[in-house]
C-alpha cells in the first residue's frame, strides 16, 4: 500500500495514520529597540562595515548533559562569519558586552498576549540560554524566557492548548552556507519576538494552517506586533503513529503548511515501512552491518564525472557497503523523493559536502559508474548483489565524517524515524537541517537576575487588553456583517472603534464594517496609496453617516478626499440636498441629456450618473432614483 | 536550613515543606489559572523568599509566587549531576610536558546554584573532556593552586604561585600555563615577572572573557593558544596570552609587565601599552613580532624571589584631591605610595605638605601617569620639580599597577629607600623601557575614513 497523493487524502486517512501536529509561532514585536540592548529594531540593510569570525563549541546543560544537536554542530566544524552594520548592531550582539536590562515594552506586549491566551502567568521570569550551535546567534545561545504557560484558544468544537508563551531575541539572517563557512547578517539579531507553542492537537494539515491563521489574528489584534515579510515565522511539529516528533523549521507562509505537513507525515509513514522491510530482511539495529574503504585508487580512471573531478582535484573517495540494503536507497520517502536523499542530506549538513551530488549509490537507476567498476568495488568491500554501495568524496576529514554519517543514517533506518529538525523546501518537501535539540540545551542565564512580575504590572496591562479575537469574530457573525470583513476587522486597530460605533452611536453594523474595512481597501486600490486613516477621521465619517449628513454613495469619494489630504468633519460637511435642490438638478440634467442621449433606454442610468457625481453623497441614491422616475413619468405624460 | 530545601526561605520554604516538595522533586504546581510541571530547583541565596523555581519540561526555569500556590503534587525526583565528562588525558612520550596551574577564573566552569554564578571546574580529565585538542599539543598535567576570582588574588596567592612555578621548572616541565581570572591578570603577570626571574621556559597566563559554559567562549581557543605557547614557543618570559581581535583568529602574547586589561567585556581586552606585543599565536603557529625576548633554555636555573611588602597603595589623583588622602596613608604606616598623576605626572599644591610628611617618614613615593601611555617627565613644569623636591620619584613609563607591584616587591626586600630606588629604577622584566616606539601608541578612532577603510578591509 502506498501513501495517497495530497489531493486524495481525507480526514479519515489522516486519522488512520495518526497524524498529529503542533505549532511554534515566532512573531516579532513592535518595539523601537531590541530586547537586551538599545539598538534600533526592524532596520534591515545589506550594507555592512565589518566582519567577525567565530566558532561554536558544545557546553554542558544545567543538568550536566550535552545536547545532541550541539554535538552534531560541533562535528561540522564551521567557521561562522558575521557581517556587522554599525547602525544596527552594537557590542552586545557581537557578544562582547553583557546584556542590558530586558526591554520593558517588549515584556509588556508578551504579557498582554499571554493573557489573551488565558495563560497561567509566571510570577518571576528567569532568562534562559537556549543553545544554537549553528552560529545563528554569536553568543551560541538565544536569551529567552517563559512568561506564561497552560493557556488555550477555541478552535472548532474544542480548545487548542497553548503550552507556553516565551519572549526571546531574534537570530541572524543566513546569507550563505558553503563548505565549512557559514555567513550571517546581524541586523535582525536581538529583535524581540514571542514564541507561542501549541500542543500537538491538530489532526489534519488543513487544521494546522487554520490554527496558525487563528494565532496570527490573535497577536495581530493587539496592534503591537510587526507585520510584513519575515515578521512571523512558523515551526511545525509533525508525527504519525509509531513515528517521531519532527520539527519543520522556518515555514515562511501559512498556506505552505498543509503540503509540508502532508509530506512529512508521508515521509514518516514510509520510513516506518522501510524499517519493516529491513526487519523482514533480518536487518535490525543490532544486526546492521556496514563497511567503509578508501576506494580512491580503484576509481582513478572512472568516467563518472563527479568522481573523476574529485579524484583529479586531489580528493579521496570512500565506499560504504550497506549489507542487505539492495534497492532500499530507492525507497520513496516524500513526493518524488527517496531514502537516498536522507543520506545525502546528512552528508551535506554534517560533513559539509555541500556540492551536489555528494553521493552516488549502486541502487541508482541512472548512469553512474561502469558495471565493471561496481564489480571491483563489490570485491573490495566484500559486498554482493544483495548489498548497496554508497560513494562519497571530499578531503580526508570531510570524507571520513561523510562515510560515517552514511552508515549512521542507514542504521537509523532500522529503528524508524530519527529525531530531527528539518527545513521547509519550496516544493513542499523538507530536508534535514539538524538533530532535534532537547531540553539539555537550556541553561540559566547567569548574566541577568530573575525579574519579578508584579501584580500591579499585570493589572495595568489587563486594563488595556483587547477582547479575544474569537469573541470579536463571534459577535461580528451575530451582527451579520459581510463575511470578508470579519477576520480583517477582528485584527484591525479599528475593532474598538467599530464596537463603539455600533454599541454607542447606533451606526448600522454592516455600514460600519464597510466604512472601516472595505472602503479603505477600495481607496488603496483606486489611488495606489496605502493611507492610514486615523481614529478621529473615521469617527467623523461614521457619525456623519449615521446622521445622514453623508450618504452611502458619498462615502468612497469622501474617504478618497481625506486620503488626498482634505479635512472632513461632521460639522463642516455640506448639508444634505433639499428636495428643491434635487428637483432642479434632475431637471437640468434631463435637459442636458435631451441633446446628447443616443440610447434612450439608458436614460435613467445616465441621469443617475450625472446627478450622483454632482452631489457627492449629499443625498442617498434611492431618493435620486425615485425622483428621476417621477420626473420621467411627468415628462412622458 | 536543610539541604533538601537549598536556598529557600520564608513563604517559599513554608509552601515547599507543606507539600514535602524538596529540591529536585518532580512536581505539578497548581495555581488558580493553570498548572506548572517540572523539577524544583535550588534557589539562589541572594534571591527573594517569595518564589519557588522550577525547571519546566521544556528546560525553561520559572519562578512561582508561593502565596499563589493552591496545591503541589510530587511525582518523583530527578537530581542534577553536573559533571564535565572526564576522560583520561592521553600520554604521548614524543610530546612536551606542560603544567597548568589553576588559580580560578572561567577556563572551565559550571553553575553554582547557591549564588547562581559560575564556578570553575578543573582537572586534566575535565579539560580533555571539553578541549580534546589539547592532547594534540602536549602532555598536560594540572594542579589547582587556588579557586578564587581574580579580584580575590593577593600576596598569599602570588607568592604561592611563584613558588609553584619554581617547583615545576625544577621538575623539568617544558612550559607553564596559569589559569587566572582576567580582572587582575595583569597585576599577577607583573608580580610574577618580578618574583620569577631568569625562567628557562615560557610562563603563560590565560583566562577567558566569556566563560566556558558558553558555546562562543574564548576559553577553549585561549587555552589552546597558551598551551601551544608553553609547549613550543622560544619565549622564556612571563606572558599574558589572550585574544588579539574579537574574532576567533589569533591570540597575542603580551609581556607581563606591559600588559593591561583595557575593556570591561571585549574578548580582545588585553593590550600591550607603550610597546608592541611579543608575538602572535594561532593554533597553527607562533609568530614573534620582536626579537629582544629571553630565549628558552635547557637549564633549570630559575630565581624565585617572593619578597613582598603589603603596605603599599596606589593613589589615583583627581583635581581637588585633599591632602587627607595622603595623610591617612602616612598615619596608617604605609611604606610605599604609587601616584597615578595627571599628564606628565602631576598633583595639586595642597598635597605638598602631606607629601613632605611622607618624605620625612621615609615612605617611598613614586609617580606614574594615569594617561597610561607615555613617560613621567617632572622637569617640564615647576609642579614636577617641586614634587621631586618633596621626594616623589618619577617612575618612567611603568604602568601604575606594575609600579605598585614592583614597589611592594622592592620594599619586601629592603627598608633602605635608596636601595628601593635602585631596585625600582632598574628594569627587571621590561617594566621600564628605554624608548617608546611610534607604533606603541595606536588607538584607532572609529569614524575616520582611513580607519574605516582599514577595518572593512581586514574585517576583524
Amino acid at each position: 500500500m502506498a501513501f495517497k497523493p495530497f489531493s486524495e487524502m481525507t480526514d479519515a486517512d489522516y486519522a488512520a495514520v495518526g497524524f498529529r501536529s503542533g505549532l511554534e509561532i515566532h512573531q516579532q514585536l513592535l518595539t523601537t529597540k531590541k530586547l537586551f540592548c538599545r539598538c534600533p529594531a526592524g532596520r534591515y540593510s545589506e550594507e555592512y562595515n565589518a566582519e567577525i569570525l567565530r566558532h561554536m563549541r558544545p557546553t554542558l546543560s544545567e543538568l550536566g548533559e550535552y545536547d545532541g544537536t550541539a554535538l552534531m554542530e560541533f562535528k561540522t566544524r564551521k567557521e561562522i562569519i558575521y557581517l556587522i552594520n554599525r547602525d544596527t548592531v552594537c557590542t552586545y550582539e557581537m557578544d562582547d558586552t553583557p546584556p542590558f536590562e530586558l526591554n520593558t515594552d517588549a515584556l509588556d506586549i508578551a504579557l498582554e498576549i499571554a493573557m489573551l491566551y488565558g495563560c497561567a502567568m509566571v510570577d518571576e521570569i528567569h532568562i534562559a540560554r537556549k543553545q544554537y550551535l549553528d552560529g545563528s546567534i554569536p553568543t551560541g545561545f538565544q536569551r529567552t524566557t517563559i512568561v506564561g504557560v497552560d493557556g488555550s484558544v477555541p478552535f472548532k468544537d474544542r480548545r487548542i492548548p497553548i503550552v507556553q508563551l516565551g519572549l526571546e531575541e531574534d537570530a541572524c539572517r543566513e546569507v550563505s552556507d558553503i563548505g565549512h563557512r557559514r555567513t550571517y547578517r546581524t541586523d535582525r539579531l536581538g529583535m524581540p519576538l514571542i514564541e507561542t507553542v501549541t500542543a500537538p492537537e491538530m489532526r489534519t494539515p488543513t487544521e494546522v494552517a487554520e490554527v496558525a491563521q487563528l494565532l496570527r489574528r490573535v497577536v495581530r489584534s493587539t496592534g503591537l506586533v510587526r507585520t510584513g515579510a519575515g515578521a512571523a515565522r512558523e515551526d511545525v511539529n509533525v508525527s504519525v503513529t509509531g513515528g517521531t516528533r519532527i520539527e519543520i523549521k522556518g515555514v515562511p507562509r501559512i498556506p505552505d503548511i498543509p503540503l509540508l505537513t502532508y509530506n512529512e507525515a508521508m515521509r514518516q509513514w514510509n520510513l516506518l515501512r522501510l524499517r519493516d522491510a529491513l526487519h523482514v530482511r533480518g536487518i535490525t539495529q543490532s544486526s546492521f552491518r556496514s563497511r567503509t574503504e578508501d576506494c580512491t585508487k580503484l576509481l582513478r580512471k572512472t568516467r563518472c564525472q563527479p568522481i573523476r573531478d574529485a579524484v583529479a582535484g586531489g580528493m579521496l573517495v570512500h565506499g560504504v557497503a550497506l549489507y542487505g540494503f539492495k534497492d532500499l536507497l530507492r525507497w520513496p520517502t516524500q513526493t518524488d523523493t527517496y531514502f537516498s536523499r536522507e543520506i545525502s542530506d546528512r552528508v551535506r549538513v554534517v560533513a559539509c559536502l555541500t556540492t551536489l551530488p555528494n553521493i552516488i549509490h549502486s541502487d541508482s537507476p541512472g548512469e553512474t559508474l561502469a558495471s565493471s567498476e561496481w564489480q571491483t568495488l563489490r570485491r573490495t568491500l566484500a559486498a554482493t548483489e544483495e548489498d548497496t554501495i554508497v560513494l562519497v568524496w571530499g578531503n580526508k576529514q570531510d570524507v571520513t565524517t561523510g562515510a560515517s554519517e552514511i552508515a549512521l543514517r542507514a542504521k537509523e533506518a532500522t529503528i524508524g524515524v530519527p529525531s530531527e529538525t528539518r527545513q521547509a523546501l519550496a516544493d513542499g518537501t523538507n530536508g534535514f537541517e539538524r538533530i532535534l535539540p532537547g531540553p539539555e540545551r537550556m541553561y540559566p542565564d547567569t548574566d541577568l537576575p530573575p525579574l519579578r512580575i508584579t501584580r500591579e504590572r499585570l493589572d495595568r496591562i489587563r486594563a488595556d487588553i483587547p477582547e479575544p479575537v474569537w469573541e470579536r469574530e463571534r459577535w461580528y457573525r451575530e451582527l451579520r456583517i459581510p463575511a470578508d470583513c470579519i477576520e480583517p476587522l477582528s485584527i484591525s486597530p479599528f475593532a474598538p472603534l467599530f464596537a463603539r460605533a455600533v454599541r454607542d452611536w447606533g451606526v448600522h453594523a454592516t455600514a460600519a464594517a464597510v466604512i472601516l474595512i472595505q472602503l479603505p481597501k477600495r481607496v488603496r486600490r483606486r489611488t495606489g496609496v496605502s493611507y492610514a486613516f486615523t481614529h478621529e477621521q473615521m469617527s467623523e465619517v461614521l457619525r456623519a453617516f449615521r446622521d445622514g449628513v453623508l450618504a452611502r454613495e458619498g462615502l468612497p469619494a469622501t474617504l478618497e478626499a481625506i486620503a488626498g489630504g482634505a479635512h472632513f468633519s461632521h460639522d463642516t460637511a455640506p448639508p444634505p440636498c433639499t428636495q428643491k435642490e434635487l428637483e432642479a438638478l434632475v431637471h437640468d440634467a434631463s435637459v442636458t441629456l435631451q441633446h446628447n442621449l443616443r440610447a434612450p433606454h439608458r436614460r435613467t442610468a445616465a441621469l443617475m450618473g450625472i446627478i450622483m457625481a454632482g452631489i457627492r453623497g449629499r443625498a442617498p441614491g434611492r431618493t435620486v432614483a425615485a425622483m428621476i422616475e417621477r420626473e420621467g413619468k411627468e415628462a412622458r405624460s | 536550613m536543610s539541604e533538601n530545601y537549598r536556598g529557600y526561605r520564608g513563604p517559599a520554604l513554608a509552601t515547599l515543606q507543606e507539600y514535602s516538595a524538596q529540591v529536585w522533586s518532580d512536581v505539578e504546581i497548581h495555581i488558580g489559572t493553570g498548572t506548572f510541571t517540572g523539577i524544583v530547583l535550588p534557589r539562589s541565596e541572594t534571591a527573594d523568599p517569595h518564589h519557588i523555581v522550577i525547571k519546566l519540561r521544556s528546560g525553561y526555569n520559572v519562578g512561582i509566587e508561593a502565596t499563589g500556590v493552591e496545591k503541589i503534587t510530587v511525582q518523583g525526583r530527578k537530581e542534577a549531576h553536573y559533571k564535565i565528562p572526564e576522560k583520561e588525558f592521553p600520554f604521548d612520550p614524543a610530546k612536551p610536558r606542560v603544567k597548568l596551574l589553576g588559580t580560578g577564573g572561567t577556563i572551565a566552569s559550571r553553575l553554582d546554584y547557591r549564588t547562581g554564578a559560575v564556578i570553575p571546574a578543573f582537572s586534566p580529565g575535565e579539560l580533555y573532556g571539553s578541549v580534546p585538542e589539547l592532547a594534540d599539543i602536549c602532555n598536560l598535567e594540572t594542579e589547582k593552586l587556588y579557586g578564587v576570582f581574580s579580584e580575590n588574588m593577593g600576596p598569599e596567592q602570588w607568592v604561592g604561585t611563584a613558588r609553584a612555578i619554581g617547583r615545576e621548572i625544577e621538575k623539568g616541565v617544558q612550559g607553564i600555563v596559569i589559569g587566572h581570572g582576567t580582572d587582575t591578570m595583569h597585576h599577577t603577570a607583573a608580580i610574577l615577572s618580578f618574583m620569577v626571574q631568569n625562567t628557562p621556559v615560557p610562563i603563560v597566563m590565560v583566562g577567558s572573557q566569556r566563560s566556558s559554559d558558553r558555546p562562543s567562549s574564548d576559553a577553549a581557543l585561549n587555552l589552546m593558544h597558551s598551551v601551544k605557547t608553553a609547549a613550543e614557543s622560544d619565549i622564556a618570559e612571563t606572558m599574558v596570552c589572550m585574544f588579539g581581535p574579537t574574532s576567533d583568529v589569533y591570540g597575542l602574547l603580551h609581556r607581563g609587565t606591559r600588559v593591561r586589561k583595557m575593556h570591561s567585556s571585549y574578548r580582545s581586552t588585553f593590550r600591550t601599552i607603550g610597546d608592541i606585543p611579543l608575538a602572535m599565536v594561532s593554533r597553527e603557529s607562533i609568530r614573534p613580532l620582536r626579537h629582544d625576548y629571553h630565549h628558552r633554555r635547557q637549564d633549570r636555573n630559575v630565581t624565585i624571589n617572593t619578597a613582598f611588602e603589603e603596605r603599599v597603595s596606589i593613589v589615583y589623583y583627581y583635581p581637588n584631591m585633599k591632602p587627607d588622602i595622603i595623610e591617612s596613608l602616612v598615619d596608617n604606616n604605609y611604606r610605599g605610595i604609587v601616584i597615578a598623576g595627571t599628564g606628565l605626572g602631576h598633583v595639586n599644591k595642597p598635597l605638598y605638605p602631606a607629601l613632605r610628611r611622607a618624605q620625612q617618614k621615609g615612605i617611598a613615593v613614586y609617580m606614574t601617569v594615569q594617561t597610561l601611555w607615555g613617560y613621567v617627565q617632572m622637569y617640564v613644569y615647576d609642579t614636577g620639580r617641586d614634587m621631586m623636591e618633596l621626594g616623589v620619584i618619577p617612575g618612567a613609563n611603568m604602568l601604575p599597577e606594575v609600579a605598585y607591584m614592583k614597589l611592594g616587591w622592592a620594599l619586601g626586600q629592603t627598608k633602605d629607600v635608596l636601595k628601593v630606588r635602585e631596585i625600582m629604577m632598574t628594569p627587571v622584566a621590561g617594566e621600564i623601557t628605554e624608548r617608546e616606539p611610534s607604533n606603541g601608541y595606536l588607538i584607532f578612532q572609529g569614524g575616520i575614513p582611513e580607519v574605516e577603510e582599514f577595518i572593512s578591509r581586514y574585517r576583524r
